[in-house]
């Protein structure tokens, strides 16, 4: 290490691999101070600067802020907080563009500036160092500083390293053509930029420090030479100017002539670098207690009247500091604006765009200044293989190669070639004769090898829950398999005891699975033009059922065991569940009388079912109070009204089938034969209006109205009307009642039908047996 | 006699070499990896089934097998490249059928209109939504494949594909902002 100071101190140094030496261009504001502006009217701060990721918000739209007041809180160790640059009252969170060459909008706070310029409370420390490494860290990540050069890393967590730190390198070397900031700053700050240096230096405990400047900056140098007198562990390096010097890597190699292992780190060579406006940053922060809040942009460009440095707070736009350093105003859309230096930088697509931690130039050229700015059209030519590109790679790559692979997409390939050590520097396309704007392939490439990287990441977690699930599934089979291999045993061995309980239970399944056969040969009958109170069909219904109760009878035992499948698989589910249950509870040895008189047993069990739900709806629904009066005031009369509160009821449940198959249907499809579909349902639905409004409040989630306009509409409509003469009409009720069978008779095949497929020739069939039933 | 020393010095010579090649075999097993797992590799893991397969180790069986390369929608084209290299046949394009929006999309839910079915839960291959019966679900953007499987299930329709929206962290830059000309 002697040897390296005294190479340093004897103005030796090393040289690092290619560099050019592009015009300068910095005498257009080199010689000038620093300017200060006058408060803009409006300020646009993104929520994010630099990388990592953005804090949370603490102030909401209408707040009123003052002058470094915390505006985010840091969540993450990489977060950085942002503060107001002014005093104002936040107008707006909203996205905004921000400065980032796709021109993408990010959240961004606009603040009215009130012009007062109000602090918030400061505490000023001159005494720093009384302070212990980690209060001064927590001043740093408190104040929002993260690198200034360029890259935006969070300052605090670069300081805070554990790690042998021999030498704290400073850059001030600022080899990008145009910009002046760090010149400037160090001409005319260089007494708190000691000051963070120092800072830095208790927090590091470097054993040497290096503040590198390039020889082109006579006066920065002479400026920090005067403020660092004294102080023996400071040396002040005047490197050669070459593009690009101030890249970590290559200032490294010429201060120390040691080489940063590609995917390594500085630090891991005991090395730090900072930059000149950062530990102006950190100087404020500590001492001043003063956020980042503003820093030095060099406004340049031949197309400005007064090229100048100037001090810009976050979050001014561009279009604001172009009308303080041009006299008329710019041609929108036809002037390049470059963020950035002319090597590194971006073309700006809006003048919206806020300055941020990390811009600290903005370059407006005129035409005979950089013509290819103003040349949409590019220039590029076949590659004559000179290898100039080569010759110049500071990070002694292959950018001839490379190009090769970035344009055939050949990534693999890239990664051999070691496109992640390319410094985006721009020197190949710089020199290339034939104007391949090369490091704009390698950022394509680069981005798309970030973005494959991330992919793969989620594939192989995507992978691995996939597994988890299909493992978990397998396991959930086999316990079930197995709980209800048991509870098939143990049922088995309940039935096979004979106990008067299993008895009962037995005679009561196969009384239940009788009544439903015999309801459905009712219904069936029912379908019938002819009106189910005719003697000749009751005849014909009692046979029937009889013969149907008898063979359900035989079937009761070997059904037990599936009986619920049963019961799913028949079409009538909704019909049918209700009566069941409810037989099942009641008697046991109804099972004659029921199967004889249908029509008697049908309007018991309507009558159960309307107390039942009266109940529910009582409870459940006090809105509809007066359906809920009709159905219970209708329910306990059975001789007279059985008819009406049976048909109430079926009716209900059809309105509800139908409404649900609808609700299936339309959802997967509209189809031609909807218009028919809806003359049948709004058939139904003008039945009876209560049992419809009964429905759509227990099926308020199946139906789901709002996204069926149709049938709500329908239901609507019916709703309303109808209400009022079904009570008293009597005569209609007994065409409704016939209409309502022959409408669950079309809903039940309907609903069959849907639930196998919805596919277009299965509603059509549904539609022909509507017709045929109907005719 | 010497004959017979000879042939038992070099059979006791050829015994030694083939057990200690048969035992270097064994020990020294290099684990090749099967082709099935290598084409796994190559798929997005979307497990989307638009393949018609369920997931995709098993289309990966089934390319193994001899079945057609150009049938994974999501991975698109550079996965049948990726394919196509690995089987050592020609590149197809992408499969008729498929021909859609290969935009990387998640699923969202509706949240106001999610009944909480759980139908959606099944169906997902990934487990990125996360409900219980009756209470709303909502999906787990950061696990969600993108695959597609749970909006038909879903009774209500709530579910959605929406486009992954472009930030600056997964914006690319436009190729097409570099004017490539062509030279005669």
């Amino acid at each position: 290490m002697q040897s390296i100071l005294e190479r340093i101190t004897s103005g030796k140094f090393w040289s690092f691999h290619g560099g050019i030496h592009p015009p300068e261009q910095k005498a257009l504001t080199a010689t000038k101070a620093i300017r200060t502006l006058p408060l803009p009217k409006q300020l646009i701060v993104p929520l994010q600067q630099h990388i990592g990721g953005e804090g949370d918000l603490l102030v909401n739209v209408g707040d009123k802020v003052l002058k470094g007041q915390p505006l985010t809180l840091a969540s993450n160790p990489m977060a950085l907080p942002i503060h107001a640059p002014t005093s104002g009252i936040i107008t707006a969170i909203k996205k905004s563009v921000i400065a980032h060459p796709s021109g993408l909008s990010e959240l961004c706070l606009f603040i009215d500036v009130d012009g007062k310029d109000t602090w918030i409370k400061r505490n000023k420390n001159q005494d720093y160092q009384q302070l212990s490494s980690s209060e001064i860290i927590k001043k740093i990540a408190d104040a929002g500083i993260s690198g200034m050069g360029g890259a935006g890393f969070p300052t605090h967590i670069k300081t805070n390293s554990a790690a042998n730190i021999d030498f704290l390198i400073i850059n001030g070397a600022e080899c990008e053509p145009y910009i002046t900031a760090d010149d400037l700053l160090m001409t005319e700050q260089s007494q708190a930029i000691v000051d963070g240096i120092n800072i830095l230096k208790q927090v590091i405990a470097p054993k040497n420090i290096l503040i590198a400047i390039e020889d082109n900056k006579p006066n920065a140098i002479k400026a920090m030479e005067i403020a660092t007198k004294g102080l023996a562990h400071i040396h002040v390096c005047v490197v050669p100017t070459k593009y690009p010097t101030g890249g970590e890597k290559q200032l490294i190699k010429v201060l120390t002539g040691k080489e940063v292992p590609s995917g390594s780190l500085p630090i891991n060579c005991g090395i730090i670098m900072q930059n000149v406006a950062t530990c102006f940053a950190i100087s404020q922060a500590v001492i001043n207690d003063t956020p980042l809040i503003e820093r030095v942009v060099t406004v340049t460009g031949q197309a400005l009247d007064t090229p100048q440095n100037a001090w810009v707070l976050l979050g001014t736009t561009i279009d604001f500091l172009l009308s303080q350093f041009s006299a008329q105003p710019l041609e929108s859309g036809k002037q390049p604006v470059i963020m950035g230096g002319p090597m590194m930088g971006f073309g700006v697509l809006s003048e919206q765009v806020p300055i941020i931690k990390t811009s600290n130039c903005i370059l407006i050229p005129s035409k005979q200044e950089m013509p290819s700015a103003f040349d949409r059209q590019s220039k590029e030519v076949e590659c004559i293989r000179c290898g100039e590109c080569a010759v110049v790679c500071p990070s002694q790559l292959l950018p001839q190669e490379l190009q090769w692979s970035a344009k055939a997409k050949d990534y693999p390939q890239l990664e051999k070639l070691n496109l992640r050590d390319c410094i985006d520097c721009g020197a190949c396309a710089y020199v290339c004769p034939s104007q391949i704007p090369l490091v704009q392939y390698y950022r394509i490439a680069k981005a798309e090898i970030r973005q494959q990287q991330i992919l793969d990441i989620k594939a192989e977690k995507a992978k691995v829950r996939f597994e988890a699930r299909k493992l978990r599934l397998e396991k959930e089979k086999i316990a079930r398999e197995e709980k209800q291999k048991k509870a098939a045993a143990a049922r088995k061995a309940a039935m096979n005891k004979a106990t008067p309980e299993a008895a009962n239970a037995k005679s009561a399944v196969a009384a239940a699975l009788a009544r439903v056969k015999a309801k459905k040969a009712g219904t069936t009958t029912a379908a019938a033009p002819e009106s189910s109170k005719s003697e000749n069909n009751v005849e014909d219904n009692t046979q029937k059922s009889q013969v149907a109760a008898a063979i359900a009878r035989a079937k009761a035992k070997r059904e037990q065991k599936n009986q619920t499948k049963d019961r799913g698989n028949n079409a009538n589910t909704t019909e049918d569940k209700p009566p069941q249950d409810s037989a099942i509870e009641s008697t046991a040895d109804n099972t004659k009388s029921v199967a004889s008189k249908p029509d008697d047993k049908k309007a018991k069990i309507a009558a159960e079912i309307a107390k039942a739900k009266a109940k529910k709806e009582a409870k459940s629904a006090p809105s509809i109070t007066q359906s809920t009066d009709e159905a219970s005031t209708e329910a306990p009369i059975p001789a007279t009204q059985s008819d009406n509160s049976q048909a109430d009821d079926k009716k209900a449940k059809i309105a509800a089938a139908i409404a649900k198959a609808k609700a299936k249907k339309l959802a997967k499809s509209t189809q031609a034969n909807q218009s028919t579909d809806l003359e049948v349902t709004s058939g139904n639905a003008d039945v009876d209006a209560n049992n419809t409004t009964l429905t759509k409040s227990e099926k308020k989630a199946a139906i789901k109205p709002s996204h069926e306009p149709n049938i709500s509409d329908n239901i609507g409509s019916s709703n309303t009307d109808p209400s009022n003469t079904d009570s008293s009409n009597k005569t209609q009720n007994q065409a409704d009642d016939k209409k309502a069978k022959i409408a669950a008779a079309i809903a039940k095949a309907k609903a069959k039908k849907l639930a196998k497929s919805a596919n277009e020739n299965t509603s059509n069939n549904a539609n022909n047996n509507t017709q045929k039933e109907l005719t | 006699m010497s004959i017979l020393i000879a042939i038992a010095v070099v059979g006791v010579i050829a015994a030694l070499f083939g057990a200690l090649l048969g035992f270097a075999s064994i020990r020294f097993k290099v684990e090749a990896d099967p082709i099935v797992d290598q084409l796994d590799a190559l798929l997005p893991q979307t497990q989307c089934g638009q393949c018609g397969y369920p997931g995709c180790k098993p289309y990966a069986q089934a390319v193994a097998d001899g079945e057609a390369i150009n049938k994974c929608a999501p991975g698109g084209e550079d996965t049948i490249k990726k394919i196509a290299d690995l089987m050592g046949v020609e590149v197809q394009p992408l499969d008729e059928s498929h021909e859609q929006d290969n935009r990387p999309k998640v699923a969202f839910i509706i949240e106001e209109d999610c009944i909480g079915c759980t139908k959606c839960i099944q169906a997902c291959p990934v487990d990125a939504i996360i409900g219980a019966a009756k209470q709303m679900h909502t999906i787990i953007i950061d696990e969600c494949t993108g695959c597609d499987l749970c909006v038909a299930p879903c009774p209500v329709d709530c579910i959605e594909m929406r486009v992954i929206p472009e930030t600056t962290q997964n914006w690319q830059w436009d190729i097409n902002s570099i004017p490539v000309k062509q030279i005669d």
